[in-house]
């Protein structure tokens, strides 16, 4: 809508958290954010990641609603679970293959990022874009990232044999063709703790 | 939103419970209301054309057509005709000396033809024990809930003349 896309830029995250304050302030979930953070690597690495939801183009989290309570809006948004219509089963939460949706105790509900509907559905920029100072999460035209950026706006992921697009796009490495990340190339994590309890 | 379920073959309730707001098929509060604002607007032109036929309508004219000399047919007796086209079947009834009554002779009810019943005076629709009166063309008992509509005639010179069709009592 409006032309502008989100992007995500990890290597761009300076893991100054502003984002999460950002989305903190919204009237509709005040003090709870709906970033996914993360500290990669902690005990090597000083690097995080913020990203927000993917944005899915066929979402599994509303497609395994059993209360029919998430929609994809017309403009390629995946909202928040309707409140009327929420179980709060933690399906969606199960779900998701990158661990959006967050089931909120305190609402009953599963809220997650919706892209800031309320501002980007009259053209406003997110808030976690809107404040983050390395703009490791942007929403621009796509024309003013390829001029921008020398990474690749990359919105295809691969689990395993599971192909899944999204509306939001991972800045990727240029260099690297015509790429699709393989996310199952990434869980280095859990082999490393079957290795561990081998021994 | 397509009214009609297109061929597929994805189940119903993937259809019916659509995870994108645009392919839901059932009506939400503000559809509904957009209807029946919409459905409300509809009324008011239809109200608005009625009354404008009503105001600009002209009452129909009829033919003058000489049905049976006066004494031709005995008292008590009847005579079929036509009018005020050859398409409308009419049934004159000689009730007295000088009284005639004409009525059209479709049923009010699902128009077979109605025939006068001399011994109790009064016209009969043979199909489901319809009953007229003769004096008006009103219901006497049967399914028919309107009269009979009744033919005007005029007496000219011992020539019974019909000159229009007079409006349903009710």
């Amino acid at each position: 809508m409006f032309g502008m896309e989100f992007y995500v830029d990890p290597s761009r995250c300076i893991g100054c958290q502003s984002c999460l304050k950002a989305c903190e302030e919204c009237d509709t979930h005040r003090g709870i954010s709906m970033i996914n953070f993360d500290f990669v690597d902690r005990k090597e690495s000083i690097a995080t990641a913020a990203y927000v939801c993917w944005h899915c183009d066929e979402p599994t989290c509303a497609q395994v609603c059993p209360a029919d309570a998430i929609k994809k809006y017309e403009d390629g948004i995946v909202g928040s679970s309707l409140k009327p219509r929420c179980i709060g089963c933690s399906n969606c939460v199960l779900a998701c293959p990158f661990g959006i949706p967050k089931l909120i105790p305190e609402y009953e509900q599963m809220m997650k990022c919706d892209m800031c509907y309320d501002r980007t559905s009259v053209g406003k920029k997110p808030m976690c874009a809107t404040v983050c100072p390395s703009q490791a999460l942007t929403y621009v035209t796509p024309e003013t990232i390829a001029a921008t950026r020398r990474e690749k706006p990359v919105n295809t992921f691969w689990f395993g044999n599971q192909k899944i697009t999204t509306k939001v796009y991972m800045m990727a490495p240029a260099d690297a063709g015509d790429i699709t990340i393989d996310v199952a190339d990434y869980t280095w994590e859990g082999e490393n703790e079957l290795v561990s309890q081998a021994f | 939103m397509s009214w009609f379920r297109k061929p597929s073959s994805t189940p119903l309730w993937r259809d019916e419970f659509s995870v994108h707001t645009a392919d839901e098929r059932y009506v939400n509060r503000r559809q509904f209301t957009k209807f029946l604002t919409l459905t409300s607007f509809g009324m008011l032109a239809g109200n608005l054309w009625i009354f404008a036929r009503s105001a600009f309508h002209r009452a129909p004219t009829y033919p003058r057509l000489a049905v049976a000399a006066a004494d031709e047919i005995a008292v008590g007796g009847v005579k079929v005709f036509s009018y005020p086209t050859a398409d409308d079947p009419c049934i004159l009834v000689r009730t007295g000396n000088e009284s005639y009554v004409a009525y059209s002779q479709k049923c009010t009810h699902l128009s077979c033809a109605v025939y006068y019943e001399k011994e109790q005076n009064r016209l009969e629709c043979p199909c489901h024990q319809g009953f007229f009166s003769v004096a008006d063309g009103s219901v006497i008992q049967g399914p028919p809930q309107r009269a009979l509509p009744r033919v005007a005639l005029e007496n000219k010179d011992g020539q019974l003349v019909a000159i229009r069709m007079e409006a349903e009592s009710e």
